[in-house]
């Protein structure tokens, strides 16, 4: 069986002109760049030119990349980065919706005496920006705000949230792991102090990611050591990967145009034909300022484990913010903080797509998922409940608990 | 992904008995849609009142349908005496096992069949005085004590696989704590790491300091994490006053807290002498 992958925003396919590239590191280049001898020291003109390459896709100069292991590393170094150079100051900003990179770094902050502010989403998943402007204090150390949501693909206003926090001199930093590689992104440009970067989202391998910092911003190292990355991040350099960064990042540049016309395009008809051929069904998040590759759809009344796994059964790879499939008991924080209804929050299921998917893929998705939606909501009473049309019962809503305790 | 059995699989992929009986002698509902996974079950019994026809509509994940599916399978054909003494651990061996943290989808099913078995004989679900502890899920007391000791469980986080209770918002950890040590008794106390040997009498100053340290280390960030707050007032011998502030100052909880919690790490860690009272205002 084919399978289709439509899961990209949890990690893209490693491109297989990353690998070349990167296969002569694992052997014949095996040399420590820090070394003293020729032999270590030409594998460190391999990474200067990776880290040419990085900058080059968001616009910013070789000096203000480190490169990290991967997107966590990036955002915890950024955040704690940031908050050791200013140890006075004891407030943060972040958003409801982040990554658990930034929101579970956040709660770690709040337990020990930092005071965090989450920023809130409307129920189209965009930023409130007014609760930024008011959350803003004298001793607020960071900002930091995703550019783009991973479940719902939601932009948000980054490059105006930065403007904001320069007018009062506060670090801004975005988690821009799901939006690097998928839109342009330019720092000179945007006026962001830091941006999170991860290879394994824009078709370099997992364990290998990037920082950008700018000029002149005031940070201190988070992986302390040796005085690799300018001393900004100690650890022997992962030259294959980061060679292979270097590479990805030339080919998501490569195909950012195709990424914005012919995917949005296949992304855009997948969901009006889910939407026209299977009733009950929601997009979450504001379909007019998206990712171009992302689609989350809710299908009302059924969970969202149930159509995962159907789906497998066809070779189709998705996500979905159910509860179940997260393993905690509450479905997606995302699509709660959007007070997305629970009558879809479970059921909802995300396509995320890439350069590597086709008209077949899409057609394919399109055949097999009314069946399956109909075949799991043939087994929900709160299906068979909606379409007699009876009143909804506290057994559908739950909204009361007291009328549906487990005794 | 979850590792299912080939026989969770098989009866998620080919769920048996599902829909509802016409005309059904019974209907047993349990669960809802926010707490993510909901059951619906109806029978019918024939003239030696044994189950001959059962079905069931299940909304959730695999293994709450296949634990649905395996539910009717296993009834059918049983007296309501012998469906009742279906637990739900027969339910996931039936599965040939579930992942610990679906335990509560057997548990479900195992509930509805009850609901159900009740609704025939016309009485109430609920008759037992009970009180809600996981109000995110809506699980009672005497679930929580009934499915522990059903089950053997013993941590807070086997109360949680099997019942959901605590997996939401997590304010009734401490209550869901001791419902478990008022059925198990005390658990062994870990030595907990004192500053001072144990017999030493503290000084004052000492015991303030440890006290503060106790505060901020283990009591007040899953306190300020739900929103509430707490503030020292003043230590008077082994008596320590606090005021409750934020979401805590209005929360009926709020005293089952101070007790069990604020009191409980108190003593804990700094001396088991000591009592905490609330000071209002």
């Amino acid at each position: 069986m084919k399978t289709i992958y439509l899961d990209n925003n949890a990690t893209t396919r490693t491109a297989p002109e990353v690998v070349e590239t990167m296969l002569p590191f694992f052997s014949d280049l095996y040399g420590n760049a820090s070394s003293m001898h020729s032999f270590g020291g030409q594998v460190g003109k391999h990474i200067a030119s990776a880290r040419e390459q990085v900058a080059a896709l968001i616009g910013a100069h070789p000096s203000e990349i480190i490169f990290t292991s991967c997107g966590t590393e990036s955002n915890n170094a950024a955040i704690m980065g940031t908050l050791y150079s200013y140890p006075e100051k004891k407030h943060v900003v972040i958003c409801r919706v982040e990554h658990p990179a930034v929101l579970n770094v956040g709660h770690h902050l709040q337990a020990r005496g930092y005071r965090v502010t989450e920023l809130g989403v409307d129920h189209a998943g965009n930023l409130l920006l007014d609760e930024l402007r008011a959350a803003l204090k004298d001793d607020t150390a960071l900002v930091s705000i995703m550019t783009a949501n991973n479940e719902t693909g939601v932009l948000f206003p980054v490059d105006e949230i930065a403007a904001i926090c320069k007018e009062r001199g506060i670090p801004f930093h975005t988690d821009a792991v799901q939006a690097v590689g998928k839109i342009p992104m330019d720092m000179r440009k945007s006026p962001f102090d830091l941006l999170s970067l991860s290879g394994h989202k824009l078709h370099a391998p997992k364990g290998i990611g990037a920082l950008y910092i700018r000029k002149g911003t005031k940070f201190s190292p988070f992986l302390i050591g040796g005085h690799q990355e300018g001393g900004r991040r100690g650890g022997t350099e992962n030259v294959p990967y980061i060679v292979g960064l270097g590479r990805a990042a030339e080919f998501v540049t490569a195909h950012m145009e195709e990424e914005n016309t012919r995917v949005r395009a296949l992304r855009d008809r997948l969901e009006s034909e889910l939407i026209q051929r299977i009733p009950n069904t929601l997009i979450n998040g504001d379909p007019l300022n998206r990712l171009p590759n992302t689609s989350n759809i809710s299908f009302e009344y059924i969970e969202g484990e149930s159509i995962l796994m159907l789906l497998n059964e066809e070779g189709i790879c998705a996500s979905s913010g159910s509860a179940c499939t997260s393993g905690s008991l509450q479905p997606s924080h995302v699509l709660r903080a959007m007070g997305v209804p629970f009558t879809a929050a479970h059921g909802s299921v995300r396509f995320s797509l890439s350069i590597y998917n086709d008209d077949a893929d899409i057609d394919h998705v399109i055949k097999v998922m009314p069946p399956i939606i109909e075949r799991i909501r043939e087994m929900s009473p709160f299906w068979k409940d909606f379409q007699a049309g009876k009143p909804p019962s506290s057994f559908l809503t739950g909204g009361d608990v007291e009328h549906h305790v487990h005794g | 992904m979850w590792d299912y059995t080939d026989k969770v699989k098989d009866h998620f992929l080919h769920p048996r008995n599902v829909g509802e009986v016409e005309n059904p002698d019974a209907i047993g509902e349990i669960g809802s849609l926010a707490c993510g996974d909901a059951l619906r079950l109806t029978f019918k019994l024939d003239e030696n009142k044994r189950i001959e026809d059962i079905k069931f509509q299940t909304f959730g994940c695999a293994s709450a349908i296949a634990s649905s599916s395996a539910l009717t399978e296993i009834a059918k054909g049983m007296t309501l005496e012998e469906a009742e003494k279906i637990s739900n651990q027969d339910l996931a061996e039936f599965l040939g096992g579930l992942p610990e943290e679906k335990m509560h989808c057997s548990v479900m099913g195992k509930e509805a069949l009850e609901a159900a078995i009740a609704n025939y004989r016309g009485e109430e679900a609920v008759k037992e005085d009970f009180e809600i502890v996981c109000k995110c899920f809506g699980v009672t007391d005497k679930e929580i004590e009934r499915v522990a000791k059903e089950n053997d469980l013993t941590s807070l986080e086997q109360i949680t696989d099997f019942t959901k209770a605590g997996g939401g918002c997590q304010a009734c950890h401490p209550k869901i704590e001791a419902i478990l040590t008022n059925l198990w008794g005390k658990k062994p106390v870990e030595p907990a790491e004192k500053s001072v040997p144990a017999g030493q009498k503290l000084t004052n100053l000492q015991k303030i300091r440890l006290i503060q340290e106790t505060l901020e280390r283990e009591i007040l960030p899953p306190i300020r994490s739900d929103g509430g707050d707490l503030e020292l007032i003043d230590i008077s011998g082994d008596t320590i006053y606090v005021a409750l502030r934020g979401s805590c100052s209005f929360c009926p909880q709020s005293q089952f807290t101070l007790k069990n919690f604020v009191e409980a790490k108190l003593r804990e860690f700094v001396s088991p002498d000591l009592v905490v009272e609330e000071v209002k205002g």
